[in-house]
């Protein structure tokens, strides 16, 4: 027992001795309880995973992880980004999931110019006149995977679509996305609560509707709500269902299981995309943590490798935060996705492919690759941007 | 909008308000008796969930899965009250709040380490995963009318057990005059232990029966605490049928809202404005309502006692 208490005293005594210039301190601002907290995790653990495969040294420098549980709340999230930058001295902060969250501490962040790799939140608002110097997305623009599933929508032939989104950011960018691509009817547009538990109304006006599909964007336990009860409804037979990889994610499907086999959705990124750091992440991932990593897993995975591209490009120099900035925005990694560059916006430019949901023999589900939707695509907003 | 479908949207509030009876009822029963402020209510409907679903997988059957799982939250209460909440009874409702918070956070970390962070799958049973058409081209979901069953029987043993019984009579008695009752040499102790065992029993019930139709995940429990003290505050607390009018109001006024004000504003904005604002305020009325009946009736539709 005193060995113990020894030993933690040590590691106080350690944490609190101030960083040197050698040492790279990463701010893991995430969801890590409540609601929407499988999505944080998986972004920990990948992110985690991701500083392993690099040797735990990102850029060659030692590297601290401080972690943080915003609790989906935007005010913590900026309570813990000011906490990090002036007592922990963190000089990249990471892990955000959520577009509102992004958006509340993206000010403090540029104030203290601290960079902002988001491993998923990417609000228009960042995308284009907004666009900032210190913020990079390392998933995709809010409106991409949207998009891609509009013009497969299109491009199957569809004519009458009903929408649900939630009434937030990215349930906005969502519905915009996706009518960008999709020119077709809308019969029914319908914006629901964000955390809402019930859909039996918004069912009821589905098939009032009588849509020739049906488009959904609801991340996390509102799509697990909202497809357990359309199956239970008996719509799932009558009219196809539609979304982005968020409302048929990993984190979602073991809760659905077989309501949601055979459904197509979008992404950037699939668990079975041949390539071998693919392949490498996703064996490694499942040995790890005993589960199929997620979209949001992969997509942090990826924003670790990036820092220590990034880092390693700028000669492990963290003082220099503009020749920081550049180097990351030529960073050469071996992603997770095959492809993948900056765009002037510091958002993705990459492909988009179309998945289907199928049921392993083991009974498990996951997505596999049907096709491919859009090959190096960008977002609408880079113009936009004057950087 | 047709008569059919609001006949059909008036069934789904109703549907909604009798789940979140369900919830009110354990928590208006410790509140309004007890004097107890309890947060940690929903960690009992995210325990009875959990539980659910794993025995239903365990055993098979999904009504086997709640019969051993809904004892199993009670016993949790049991324990929950005799180790933390007993001691907290005569403190003020500021270290009720903070003590119970705490439990929240106990219960989301213990649920993480036992199941981890993924979402757990429960389905209805097979007898009621169809449809039953009720009301001609809109199929209803069957689970859905068990669920409203499920919830009047709960709602009639409650009115029995407490206006008709013994017990119920003591459980009254405290709950007006403490020290009289304990005078007059009840023991008022095991009382509260029972009605607390029920009252997490029956959140354990509501986990039960929403599991197969909501996600069963860790936080679900917050987020139907601020429906169901929206509730009890509505139906007065510490009335049973204060909580079920509370309940079925609170469960027509947000299916309607979410309906009628996006279709009302389509009168006069355009339609995505109209889906925006209409929504907006939709996730308000509830709240509207709650102030609403404040404002005539300050403590509630039903107050309990004096």
């Amino acid at each position: 027992m005193r060995s113990i208490i020894l030993a933690a005293g040590t590691a106080v005594l350690m944490a609190a001795q101030p960083a040197s210039a050698q040492e790279l301190k990463i701010g893991m601002i995430t969801t890590l309880s409540g609601g929407g907290s499988g999505l944080g995790i998986d972004v920990r653990d990948g992110f985690m995973l991701g500083l392993e495969h690099v040797g735990g040294a990102m850029g060659g420098l030692e590297t601290e992880v401080i972690e943080g549980d915003d609790e989906r709340s935007p005010e913590v999230a900026v309570q813990l980004a000011d906490r990090m930058i002036e007592r922990d001295g963190v000089q990249i902060v990471t892990g955000i999931v959520w577009s509102n969250l992004a958006l509340a501490i993206m000010p403090t962040l540029a104030r203290s110019e601290v960079l902002f790799v988001s491993p998923n939140a990417g609000p228009s608002a960042l995308a284009g006149e907004g666009c900032s110097p210190y913020f990079f997305n390392v998933a995709y623009q809010n409106d991409n995977n949207h998009e891609a599933m509009g013009q497969h929508v299109q491009d199957a032939g569809y004519e009458r679509l009903f929408l649900l989104a939630p009434n937030y950011p990215a349930g906005q960018d969502s519905l915009t996305g996706f009518k960008r691509y999709y020119t077709g009817e809308v019969v029914g547009e319908v914006y629901t609560q964000l955390g809402q538990l019930d859909y039996a109304a918004e069912l009821a006006q589905i098939r009032a509707a009588e849509p020739d599909a049906v488009f959904f964007f609801l991340p996390g336990g509102m799509g697990i709500n909202f497809i357990k009860q359309y199956e239970q409804a008996g719509l799932k037979d009558e009219i196809p269902l539609f979304g982005p990889a968020f409302s048929f994610s990993q984190d979602i499907l073991g809760a659905v299981g077989e309501a949601a086999v055979g459904v197509y959705n979008t992404a950037q990124w699939s668990p079975d995309l041949d390539n071998p750091a693919n392949l490498r992440f996703v064996e490694d991932f499942m040995d790890r943590y005993g589960r199929i990593p997620s979209l949001y897993a992969s997509q942090a995975y990826d924003a670790a490798l990036l820092i220590d591209a990034g880092v390693r490009a700028a000669g492990g120099n963290l003082d220099d935060t503009e020749a920081l900035i550049a180097a990351f925005e030529t960073a050469q990694f071996d992603t997770v996705r095959g492809s993948f560059r900056f765009n002037t916006n510091h958002f993705p430019i990459q492909n988009f492919y179309l998945r289907e949901v199928v049921q392993l023999e083991d009974g498990t589900l996951t997505n596999r690759l049907a096709g491919t939707v859009f090959t190096d695509h960008t977002d609408a907003y880079a113009q936009d941007c004057s950087m | 909008m047709d008569g059919l479908l609001l006949v059909e949207q008036a069934l789904n509030g109703v549907q909604l308000g009798v789940m979140l009876f369900l919830m009110a009822a354990g928590l208006t029963l410790i509140f309004g008796i007890m004097d107890m402020i309890n947060l940690a209510h929903g960690s009992f409907y995210m325990v009875g969930a959990f539980l659910t679903a794993t025995f239903t997988g365990l055993f098979d059957s999904f009504v086997l899965g709640l019969i051993v799982a809904v004892p199993l939250a009670a016993a949790v209460g049991v324990v929950v009250e005799l180790v933390a909440l007993r001691t907290l009874y005569r403190r003020d409702h500021l270290d009720q709040v903070l003590a119970t918070f705490g439990l929240i956070l106990f219960f989301n970390e213990l649920v993480k380490i036992i199941w981890g962070p993924v979402p757990l799958r429960l389905t209805p049973p097979e007898f009621l995963s169809g449809q039953v058409e009720l009301i001609p081209g809109a199929p209803y979901p069957a689970f859905r009318l068990a669920v409203i069953v499920v919830g009047i029987a709960v709602a009639l043993f409650l009115w029995v057990l407490i206006g008709r019984t013994r017990l119920g009579m003591r459980i009254r008695a405290g709950a007006s005059n403490r020290e009289m009752v304990t005078a007059l040499g009840v023991d008022i102790a095991p009382i509260f232990t029972a009605v607390f065992a029920l009252g997490a029993g029956l959140a354990g019930l509501a986990g039960a029966m929403a599991g197969p139709i909501l996600a069963v995940e860790v936080g679900m429990g917050e987020q139907i605490l601020i429906l169901t003290f929206v509730v009890i505050v509505i139906g007065g607390l510490g009335s049973i049928k204060g909580a079920f009018v509370g309940a079925v109001l609170v469960g027509l006024v947000d299916t309607f809202g979410r309906v009628l004000l996006p279709a009302a504003f389509k009168l006069f904005l355009d339609p995505s404005t109209a889906d925006g604002v209409g929504s907006s305020l939709a996730s308000m009325s509830i709240y509207i309502l709650m102030a609403a009946v404040l404002a005539f009736r300050p403590r509630g539709l039903f107050p309990a006692y004096g």
